[in-house]
């Protein structure tokens, strides 16, 4: 029987008050409801507040490169599909850095679940914009305010027909650990965008703020129909949905390789006679 | 330069199918029991412009290409142009009478009265049978191999377009470049450094390949792919080659041994997942198939510039191997080797190829699988709970646990780390991890491949060589012999760690030292001066992109 303390208790390098801490309180509820092993569990994370967080808990980690971490899940997904694989980095990691990996990652829609902090801001390195940061947000890198438009994950993905798109907030942890809980057991890629504020380096994107637009889609919305999906997807402003946006049945990438049929990569053994016929084939 | 070899040239433009008679041949000639070099040259078009393919054959081991050609088989008048003028004395261009060009040394052949212009492959394989005194039979199985025999009506056609050929030529004049017969030709693979590489990873017990596709590299992912089912191989071409490194370090994290392959710039960015690789002490094995730089450079030429850059990528100090092969059957060894070491020494390991030996087909004699086991990721049970994926140890390298496989957690870490893998900024532990990490090196420098000295002790002049001009250099030092000083060879299939008490008798003991590169600065020679102190002060570099030839080191020595 898998419990909260089975997790750990860490001392973080988290500021008081930081979003992160309301995440990981909803990580621990979702691990323990769907009752997974610390072992059987792979957390990878790229640079970055939230990216600390899998040091935080007692599971497996790579803790990689800022922006890298699709790229490492997937790898270490194919090599083992019985880990059971999260993701868990801030939004300059996932939406910017690492952009063509989160496109990439929603093409083939690998059986992993992407938690993105998503802060609108740059905290570990003291304040700069972030993709998602609204445009004219002021900072000392920005300081005629930012100069592009923001990303939009949740449009992106759903424009992309990903597997299960859903969004939160930190202010929320039962519905967000209630999304996690649905993407880890969703078979495919599952990204979860869940709004937090950073008490040090956001002082627009407060908890306030949030509280103030985020809204549950409403009852009777049907996540498998992508064109009230899309709608639902570009609403961000006064408005912020949250819930899960979009859901669909694509094959898995995992899937497409007939080898992986046979059980895990690691461990197997070296076909001698097929290489012995390959080897032939040359002559 | 007289020699037992005869040198063959296909020459055309991209899309004629000239590669096909290049292969059809090559294949013929391995069959027959010949030995074969071929250099492909090719632009980077899909149609158009000019490419040639070369086999150089004779009846003993043939090493290096040459620059004359006795057989100039021409597709279009442009080759005839290019290439007329190293014709030898005695040799011949065979043309497709619709080129309207004639004259003594040519043989014009009308192959639209062999049969429909798709066949005329097929059908200028058949013509060169009696010309070089190939078996018919060899040729007709070659052709059923190379097109299937599921279509009957077309393997009757190729059969019909290959006799044409043969009978038609059969009418001519006895040729002068008939091949001494090999009676009882022994089995030999037909085999090109790519292919060799990927065969190495087989038996190595690749289980995952990523990449992005990149001349002269591509070649190696396609072969993975083609076998990736029946040998239980994932192969994923990736978004771009920083995903590539990743997907293969995570791969391997989980514990399945992986690969990358890729030119000089893809290398480029695939530079901070080699960081990556060292600091979570991850193995992976990176091929590295150079191609003239900077940049885009000649995407389809050859070089040997990215030693240095290899040898110095990835930020930060840690421990690596870096191979260079020079002949097909090295490409096979020195891939397995760099598994090995990946997974003893949990780091990056290195193969450094180029477009030349990537694209060379040689003749090799089968390997003995059966005494080349796979590597297999070591699994040491945990000595301490909770487990220490980087317990500092004597020899720097710490027993390695998989995550998933048992109750104990895995912690891999970027940033710098403690013995449990979790992220520190100890400024007493950080040194201490550094120290770890380069100890390893000690081990990996325990097993450095030594470079290979053939000749004579205390030589006029010692030729210094890496990578895929060893046979040109080893070439050029036999004829430079017969002139009447004696002249070495060192090659170095290992150009990184250097272990100068390996070698330095070999440099001091020399009457002259040169270094023989692919490059224009002397890369193997700067290194060899800053590991061994030893300053080789003349050099032979070709930086056109084409392959040294055993002509081209000898006009520059010469000088």
């Amino acid at each position: 029987m898998v419990t909260v303390d089975d997790f750990g208790n860490y001392e973080t390098a988290w500021c008081p008050g930081c979003g992160n801490f309301a995440i990981q309180q909803a990580v621990k509820q979702a691990l323990v409801a769907l009752q997974l092993e610390p072992s059987e569990l792979l957390f990878v994370s790229g640079i970055g507040q939230a990216a600390k967080a899998p040091h935080y808990l007692n599971v497996n980690v790579f803790n990689g490169l800022h922006g890298r971490s699709l790229p490492v899940a997937t790898g270490a997904k194919l090599a083992n599909p019985n880990l059971t694989v999260i993701v868990e980095s801030g939004d300059g990691c996932n939406y910017g850095e690492g952009g063509n990996h989160l496109l990439a990652a929603m093409r083939r829609n690998i059986d992993i679940t992407l938690l993105v902090h998503n802060n609108q801001v740059y905290g570990l390195t003291k304040g700069q914009a972030s993709p998602t940061s609204a445009e004219g947000f002021v900072t000392k890198a920005q300081p005629e305010g930012v100069p592009s438009a923001p990303f939009n994950p949740v449009e992106v993905a759903v424009a992309m027909g990903a597997g299960f798109v859903a969004r939160s907030f930190a202010g929320m942890t039962e519905h967000l650990s209630e999304l996690i809980q649905q993407g880890v057991t969703h078979r495919g890629f599952a990204l979860i965008d869940a709004l937090q504020p950073c008490v040090s380096f956001n002082k627009v994107n407060t908890l306030a703020w949030y509280k103030k637009r985020c809204s549950p889609v409403p009852p009777g919305y049907d996540p498998a129909d992508w064109e009230a999906a899309m709608k639902v997807a570009r609403t961000w402003g006064d408005e912020i949905p949250i819930g899960v946006i979009y859901r669909s049945d694509r094959v898995p990438f995992e899937d497409h390789f007939s080898t992986l049929g046979g059980g895990p990569l690691v461990g197997r053994e070296t076909d001698r006679e097929g290489l012995k016929k390959i080897m032939h084939g040359y002559t | 330069m007289k020699d037992a070899t005869l040198n063959i040239l296909v020459g055309g433009e991209a899309g004629q199918g000239l590669v096909t008679v290049g292969q059809l041949l090559a294949k013929c000639l391995v069959r027959s029991g010949y030995f074969i070099v071929v250099t492909q040259s090719y632009q980077s078009r899909i149609r158009g412009g000019h490419n040639t393919y070369a086999i150089r054959v004779g009846v003993d081991e043939v090493v290096a290409p040459t620059e004359s050609v006795e057989l100039l088989i021409a597709l279009d008048t442009d080759t005839v142009t290019l290439h007329q003028h190293d014709l030898s004395p005695d040799g011949l261009i065979v043309v497709d009478t619709a080129l309207g060009m004639d004259g003594e040394h040519f043989l014009s052949v009308p192959y639209n009265e062999f049969g429909k212009e798709r066949f005329a492959n097929v059908a200028a394989l058949g013509v060169l049978c009696p010309l070089l005194g190939l078996d018919e039979g060899v040729a007709a199985e070659t052709v059923d191999d190379f097109f299937g025999k599921k279509d009957k009506g077309l393997a009757a056609e190729n059969k019909r377009a290959l006799k044409a050929g043969v009978n038609w030529t059969a009418t001519k004049k006895k040729s002068k470049l008939r091949l001494l017969e090999v009676p009882n030709p022994p089995q030999r693979l037909m085999m090109n450094g790519n292919e060799a590489i990927a065969l190495g990873a087989l038996s190595a017990g690749v289980r995952f390949f990523s990449f992005y596709p990149m001349t002269p590299s591509t070649s190696i992912g396609l072969n993975l792919a083609a076998n990736a089912g029946k040998m239980g191989v994932v192969v994923e071409q990736a978004e771009d080659e920083i995903a590539a490194i990743n997907m293969a370090i995570g791969a391997s994290f989980a514990g399945a041994p992986s690969m990358v392959a890729t030119s000089g710039g893809g290398f480029a960015l695939m530079v901070e997942g080699v960081s990556l690789a060292a600091m979570t002490e991850t193995p992976v094995v990176v091929v590295v198939a150079q191609r003239p730089g900077p940049a885009t450079g000649l995407p389809t030429r050859t070089a040997q510039a990215d030693l240095e850059f290899v040898l110095h990528a990835g930020h930060g100090e840690f421990p690596r191997a870096i191979f260079s092969p020079g002949t097909i059957e090295q490409c096979f060894h020195l891939t397995r080797k760099a598994f090995e070491l990946a997974e003893r020494y949990q780091g990056p390991m290195f193969v450094l190829t180029d477009q030349f030996l990537a694209d060379s087909y040689r003749a090799v004699a089968p390997f003995e699988l059966e005494c080349l086991p796979p590597v297999k990721p070591a699994q040491k049970p945990a000595e301490t709970s909770p487990y220490q994926r980087y317990a500092i140890t004597e020899t720097g390298i710490s027993p390695r646990l998989l995550p998933g496989l048992t109750k104990q957690l895995v912690v891999a870490d970027s940033d710098e780390h403690t013995e449990d893998g979790h992220l520190t900024e100890d400024l007493v532990i950080s040194p201490r991890m550094v120290e770890k990490r380069l100890r390893k090196g000690a081990g990996v420098r325990s097993e450095v491949i030594a470079p290979d000295f053939e000749g004579e002790a205390k030589p006029d002049l010692l030729l210094v060589s890496w990578g895929s001009s060893k046979g040109a250099v080893t070439e050029a030092a036999s004829h430079m012999e017969s002139g009447g000083k004696t002249v070495a060879t060192l090659h170095f299939s290992q150009v990184w760690p250097l272990m100068p008490e390996q070698f330095i008798g070999y440099l001091e003991s020399a009457r002259e030292v040169v270094s023989v590169e692919g490059n224009a600065l002397g890369q193997l020679a700067r290194l060899i001066r800053r590991e061994a102190g030893f300053d080789i002060r003349r050099k032979v570099l070709r930086y056109d992109g084409l392959p040294l030839t055993p002509e081209s080191i000898m006009r520059e020595l010469s000088r």
